[in-house]
Formats: C-alpha cells, structure tokens, sequence
C-alpha cells in the first residue's frame, strides 16, 4: 500500500486532527495522548464526517454496591470518536461503534519514521 | 488545503474554530451528486431555523407595544441545562452543529436565514424546504396566552415579509395559536394566499381537544383553500414524560406521544368524515408509531364500534389516507418492518421526506433513496413528487442542479446518460 506522509512528527498537537483526501478516499489522522490514529473519515449510518467532530471519553453511571445511583463520570482510558452529524461514536482504540459492533470505521495503519508520520492508503 | 504532489493527496486540518455549513455536509453533496438528484424534484417538507438569532427583527411584528418591549428584553427562549423539559438536543456538544453555527459568517445579504438554508438545501440536493421554528415550537406551552396570540402572529408576519416573500425555495405551514381559537380563525383570514404559505400548523405540545367546536371554523377555512393542517411534535411539559431522568426517553416516547393523542382524538371525533377535504400532516415523529396506531385503533373499533358512529371505515384506512414525514425514520436493524411500515401506510403516495435540519437527528435523502425495497417511482413521489401535488408546489430546479444537468447532457445521452424528470 502507498504511504502518504501526513506530518512531521510533533506537527499535530494533540487532539488535532488531518484530514487526507486521495481521490475520493478521505482519511483522517487523530493525534491523541501521544499516539496517531487513522480512520476513514465516513460514518456508516449516513455517510457523515465522522472523525470531524469532538471526542469524548466514554461516560459511565456510577453505581455503589447496593447498585444505587451516585453520579456519572468518564472512563478516560476509552475515547470516542463522534460524528458530527448524529453523535454515532466509535471507540478510538479499534474504530468499533460504541453500540453496535457490527459497524465500524476502518483502520487505517499509521507509521512513524525518520521523524515523519505516514497513513497506509 | 494543501497538495502533496507525488500522490496528488490532499490535506486539511480539522478546526471547531470556525464552521460552514456547506463544507460540513461535504459528504451529502457527494451522495447527492452520486445519486444524481438533479435528475429530480427534492421537497423537504420538516426543517428548521433559529428564529432567537432574528427575534430583535419579529419584535418589530409585535403589535402590543408592552408585548414588544417585554420581548425585546428578556429574549425569546432561555437555553440551560436547568429547563423543565430536559432539553438535551446537542448531547453536550457532540453535535457540533448546534454551537458551530452562531459562528458561521453570511454575506449582507440576502437575510441570513436565507443563506444559511440555501447552503444546507444545496448541499443535500434539495429544491425546496418548508422552514419552521424552532423554540417557538413550545411557544404553546407559555401560559401568558397574550404572548402565544402576539408573538405567533408576529413571526408570521415576519416569516412572511421577510423570508418567504424573498425566497420561493423557502415555504412554510403557520404557526396557529392553537389555544386561542378565534385568532386561529383570523391567522388563516389573513396569512392564506401569501406567497410560501403551504398549509397551517400546530405544535402537538397543547392541551386543547382537536374536536373543540371553536377550531370548526379553522377546519372548514383550511379545507376551502385547500391547505392542509399540520401537527409537528415538540418537547413539552407532558405530566408522564417527567418520569424520565434523560431526554433520551423524553424524545424516543414524547415525540411520538403528542402526535398520537391528536391523530387519535382526530378519528374519534370524526373529524375526516366531518372534513373530508382536510388533509392532516403528521410531523416530526418517526413512522414506527404509526402501524401500532393502525393495529390498536383498529382493534378498538370492532370491539367498541359503538363510541365512534362517525366513523364508516376502520381507523387504519383513514390513517392510510393522511399523509407523514419520514424523520426520523427509524432504521436500525429493521428492514422487514420498514418495508411493512411503508406498505401500511401506502407510502408511495402518503410519505413526505423530511430532514429536520439543522437538529440532531436530521435525514438525508439518501434515507430514502437507498432503501433497496422502493421503485424509482416510489422515491422520487417520496422525495418530492407526494409535497408537490399536495402543496400544489411549482417546480424549482436551483442553478447547480441545472448546471449538473447540463454537464451530464454535454458527456452524450450516447454515453448511456440518465434521465432527467422535471
């Protein structure tokens, strides 16, 4: 597969996204905690931006051992990618929705070297 | 946008900072392109504005000088996480849409509104919309009845000076102040006929019997013109939605609840039997709802036949002959039912598309157009053909749709083009 370089390394501050269009392939490179990760930036419910949106840590009901309700909070360790159009989200980690494990964003391969970032297209 | 030469790849940074709405529904420009809606008339018969962000200019409307002032101070609507409905429609800003838009810079001219629904129309492939409110779709649930009569008839009046008269790709249905049956009577008297007006409309959200003999007049107005009557769900108040703790079951159940009391209430009063001519439109609530409705008044009816000697025909063969908007069309893992849902209620002539943007649960055309199960005919009836002879709509063909038309008549009908249809 054709490498693309999409960065030098450290261009992106984190959080950032790129999006890289090769012809009518759009895939958008993430930078989060460190790490880049790549996705095609089309959403399987009705074809949206869907890495052109925010992420969001995974949100989570609080329960105490009598299973009472004490409050939300959020599982930083599991990021979401949302798109933007109807708030459909997939783990960062594999691309996977949130809901349905069946749709997914496809991954793409992200390599870095010789101080430069390149996708896998 | 930057270029790497070798393979011709081309870049773009994401940035919250600044939104467009073309450029976000970049990829409903491309489906509309793909699928070739240019060939056809699109009609969207469900979308929305923001009138907050043109209040100062609807004040003006207001005909009662203290109503005007009031207005004018205190705003029209107040956002919060503290609201009694539990409004959550943005989903704490992962529709980006919803903030993204106070930012999105228009030229002078044309009225704002009118830019901004030509950039999402454009983009989705859509000829004409019929616009609505957004806030002031709970304007019914004010209880200062002065305010819902006053600032109804001043959005009217601004909507129609302002917008429509600018505009023949932006229709709308009027909002009736439905608590007040007399000034639902001079609202038709004096806004039918104007230009862009297609029909009149209700909020569902109100607590007045359909059948109350004070809407009689407004009913035998509508069905003369031969405009129909609208009712578009809304979040209310709903006593028994209180007891959801998030907005999520407030929406999948509220949305559908308001909608389903009035159509029921509507049959059993025998309003279609009364009004034959009147035809209703039901907004806003998905399609799920409504093969429930069939089976469960139906059922009713054999058993209880006794309640309702207005009606000559089961209640689901009036509900086949009332028309729906599509969104939002629930598809999730459902094809069979879909396709029996549209079969129940004879979808190819009753069913009107509807996105519902800019809010977050908005439909494509694409919803309709990709569904395997629909002839050609079928989607474009639904996509605009069932709007246009039931509004009586002109035929609007925007200049880009024109301009693909032309290309692909340039590229050689030889070259196995497809067909246009006007």
């Amino acid at each position: 597969m054709p490498e693309i370089e999409v960065c030098k390394n450290n261009e992106l501050a984190d959080g950032a996204v790129r999006i890289v269009r090769v012809r009518n392939l759009e895939v958008a490179v993430i930078r989060h905690g460190g790490k880049y990760f790549a996705y095609h930036n089309y959403c399987p419910h009705q074809g949206g931006p869907a890495c052109e949106g925010v992420r969001m840590p995974q949100v989570v009901d609080r329960l105490d051992a009598d299973g009472r309700f004490l409050g939300q909070g959020y599982d930083e360790s599991d990021m979401h990618i949302v798109c933007p159009w109807h708030g459909y989200e997939f783990h960062l980690s594999d691309g996977v929705n949130v809901s349905d494990r069946r749709l997914r964003l496809k991954k793409f391969q992200v390599v870095e070297r010789d101080g430069g970032v390149y996708v896998a297209i | 946008m930057k270029t790497n030469g070798s393979e011709g790849a081309q870049f773009r940074d994401v940035s919250l900072d600044t939104y467009d709405t073309t450029a976000a529904l970049a990829h409903a420009a491309e489906q509309a392109a793909a699928r070739h809606y240019e060939d056809f008339l699109i009609v969207d018969i469900d979308s929305h504005h923001y009138e907050t962000e043109s209040f100062a200019e609807i004040t003006e409307y207001v005909t009662d000088p203290v109503l005007r002032h009031d207005a004018l101070f205190q705003g029209l609507a107040r956002p919060g996480i503290g609201v009694g409905n539990g409004s959550y429609q943005e989903l704490g800003g992962r529709i980006v849409r919803y903030r993204g838009r106070r930012k999105e810079k228009v030229p002078p001219v044309p009225h704002r509104d009118i830019t901004l629904m030509r950039r999402w129309m454009d983009a989705m492939g859509t000829d004409i919309a019929c616009m609505f409110p957004t806030p002031m779709l709970n304007l019914s649930l004010s209880p200062n009845l002065n305010v819902q009569t006053g600032l109804a008839w001043a959005y009217n009046s601004w909507l129609c000076e302002r917008i429509l008269a600018e505009e023949p790709r932006i229709k709308s249905m009027l909002y009736l102040p439905f608590h007040d049956p007399e000034a639902c009577v001079k609202t038709v008297e004096h806004f039918a006929g104007k230009p862009g007006v297609i029909g009149f409309m209700v909020t569902s959200t109100h607590y007045r019997n359909v059948n109350d003999n004070g809407y009689l007049k407004t009913y035998a107005m509508l069905q003369e013109r031969g405009l129909p009557l609208a009712f578009h769900s809304a979040t209310g108040s709903e006593p028994g939605l209180r007891l959801f703790n998030r907005f999520f079951g407030v929406h999948a159940l509220g949305f559908c609840w308001h909608n389903m009391l009035h159509l029921t209430n509507w049959l059993i009063s025998g309003l279609p039997e009364r009004y034959p001519g009147l035809k209703t439109i039901w907004i806003e609530s998905g399609l799920a709802w409504v093969p429930f409705l069939m089976q469960r008044l139906d059922s009713e009816y054999m058993m209880r036949s006794s309640e309702v000697p207005l009606l000559k025909r089961k209640p689901s063969e009036y509900i086949r002959e009332m028309y729906f908007s599509s969104q939002p069309m629930e598809m999730v893992d459902n094809r069979e039912a879909l396709e029996l849902t549209f079969k129940m209620i004879n979808a190819e002539t009753q069913l009107l598309y509807a996105s519902d943007f800019p809010h977050w649960d908005m439909d494509l055309p694409s919803t309709i157009y990709d569904l395997p199960f629909l002839s050609e005919q079928a989607k474009r009836n639904i996509l605009g053909g069932n709007a246009q002879r039931l509004f009586n709509l002109e035929t609007i063909v925007p200049e880009h749709k024109l301009a693909r038309r032309a290309a692909a008549a340039k590229r050689g009908a030889s070259a196995g083009g497809h067909e246009a249809h006007v």
